[in-house]
């Protein structure tokens, strides 16, 4: 609790502090939509990966579904347009979540087991698909989904608000939240209560993939081409992000706004890293660290809970 | 509940088990760990289906085919770890499986009325006489005895007429105990019957009005608690009196 309420707030306020004194471009409005932007993806991958966590699962195929998705959607997108395009990539999105839901919730499937392989076959079909090359040619207007403005906001961070709103509501305000944190509570208790446990785990999977549907289709419009690499170290991304947050892996215990904070904080970090020409494979073994620091010391403060 | 055998392949768990309760009434039920009590109890609950006998409730003849049809009837079940999600607050988990909404479109969504469930959560707790500091802390944060408290009050609140309290005070502190048995106490008053599993017999003799000892899928001893005394208890549940010993050798 003190941790999503007072701690994380002071390291994000440090570490503004510090890179602005480090970098004074820091605070530029330019280099702040940056962030925004940048964090976008980031934001709809870990409200999902939240969800998913706070029943009790946990997703390590999101960077791999990414990939294929941005490839597949592409390829429609070239042949039959771009409304159908972007609609394929969020259905295949819900399709996949919803696969990796009944690999756990109905053939039991541990979940590091299950997205394991679903990050395998994935990865196979979006290099199949793709041949290893990008997808180029795709309509104009695809663009502005990834670099467009709403009111001088960058628009993809509107969508991740949007999301961030919508999500939370959602878990604190409705039955479906009420029981995804029952789940991953006492998912026998949950049971014996009469909540149809699978269904509710299959359902918070395929929303989960949903968003991840959303991030991939974004992120091949500011790549303005469809990768099968594209999400590369997106689930290790909202994993870090809903940890740093509070959120703890399967115990039920966090929430979406804790996840928003954890989002901020890697945002911050990775922008400012970037400023001061912190290269990208150092801030991957920083990543490493902050993981395994974060479950850490989750677990120190609630031993014996 | 009369003549109930159930088996398990070739493990005969019941072999013709006869269990009366009355209204408002505190039945203590011991025996040896696979003497058949859990399974009687998963029968009365619905969630195992005799293989004969019948169960009779309030004068009519019923069968439960899942828990929910017993519930129905107002049979609720607590079970030593199942019962509680530690991570959802007091409120959420005496409304956990049919949680109060209220409308904001209707039709299209539904939002959690946590105040009326905060409500009606303190009303059973008084009624209960259960004090607690706050009904929106994690569960997980109390103490042994309150949550079995809360685990209680879950059951109350669904109106039920018949608790099943599987080992309540085998893992609490000894202060914890007598809070317990005085809320089991307080559930007769209220016109609730109560069986209580428990190894600790000295609990049962507190509390219970009748005890009723199984062995071996059967009932072995069934009378008031003011006619017997725990040593008699005892040599029921090990079964002495009957040459229990060479019974046990016999490997039946």
């Amino acid at each position: 609790m003190t941790w999503s309420r007072v701690g994380l707030p002071a390291v994000i306020v440090l570490m503004a502090l510090t890179f602005s004194v480090l970098n004074p471009n820091f605070y530029s409005a330019l280099n702040l939509r940056n962030v925004a932007r940048q964090s976008a993806i980031l934001s709809l991958t870990a409200c999902g990966q939240t969800m998913v966590v706070l029943s009790g699962g946990f997703d390590l195929s999101v960077g791999m579904v990414i990939g294929l998705i941005s490839v597949a959607a592409s390829l429609v997108m070239v042949e039959t347009g771009l409304w159908t395009g972007m609609l394929a990539g969020v259905l295949m999105g819900v399709g996949i979540g919803a696969i990796n839901g009944v690999m756990v919730a109905k053939m039991h499937l541990p979940p590091f087991i299950a997205t394991l392989a679903m990050l395998s076959a994935a990865r196979g079909v979006a290099l199949i698909l793709s041949g290893g090359l990008p997808i180029t040619d795709l309509p104009r207007d695809f663009r502005w989904l990834g670099a467009g403005q709403v009111l001088t906001l960058p628009l993809p961070a509107v969508i991740a608000a949007i999301v961030f709103v919508g999500c939370h509501l959602l878990m604190k305000k409705t039955r479906f939240g009420r029981y995804v944190y029952a789940i991953g509570g006492n998912e026998e208790a949950a049971t014996y209560a009469g909540v149809p446990v699978a269904r509710y785990k299959i359902s918070v999977w395929a929303l989960h993939g949903l968003l991840v549907g959303v991030a991939a289709v974004v992120l091949t419009s500011r790549a303005v081409s469809g990768h099968a690499t594209l999400g590369e170290g997106a689930e290790l991304e909202s994993i870090a992000a809903t940890v740093i947050g509070g959120t703890a892996l399967g115990r039920g215990r966090g929430s979406i706004a804790n996840t928003l904070l954890g989002v901020v904080a890697m945002g911050i970090l990775t922008n400012g890293l970037n400023l001061v020409n912190v290269s990208t494979y150092y801030q991957m073994v920083a990543m490493g660290v902050i993981i395994a620091g974060a479950v850490y010391v989750d677990q120190w403060r609630h031993r014996g809970d | 509940m009369r003549g109930i055998v159930k088996a398990f392949g070739a493990v005969e768990a019941l072999r013709g088990a006869d269990l009366t309760l009355g209204v408002a009434e505190v039945l203590g039920l011991v025996g040896d760990n696979a003497a058949g009590k859990s399974t009687l109890m998963k029968i009365l609950t619905g969630v195992h289906r005799p293989d004969a006998g019948e169960i009779v409730f309030e004068g009519r003849a019923v069968a439960f085919h899942s828990p929910r049809d017993s519930r129905a009837l107002g049979i609720e079940m607590i079970y030593q770890n199942l019962a509680l999600a530690p991570n959802l607050d007091v409120v959420g988990n005496v409304f956990l499986g049919r949680e109060r909404t209220k409308r904001v479109l209707p039709r299209v969504m539904e939002w959690l009325d946590e105040r009326r469930m905060d409500a009606e959560t303190r009303k059973i707790l008084d009624r209960l006489k259960i004090r607690m500091d706050s009904v929106r802390a994690p569960v997980a944060r109390l103490s042994g005895g309150q949550q079995q408290a809360v685990a209680i009050a879950r059951a109350v609140s669904f109106n039920a007429r018949v608790v099943v309290m599987d080992e309540p005070t085998a893992s609490l502190a000894v202060k914890e105990v007598g809070k317990v048995l005085a809320l089991v106490s307080e559930l007769r008053a209220k016109q609730v019957s109560v069986i209580l599993i428990s190894h600790r017999l000295q609990d049962v003799f507190t509390v219970a009005d009748r005890v009723m000892v199984l062995r071996g899928g059967r009932g072995a001893l069934d009378t008031r608690i003011g006619d017997t005394t725990m040593d008699e208890v005892v040599k029921y549940i090990v079964g002495a009196d009957t040459g229990g010993l060479s019974h046990l050798a016999s490997g039946r």
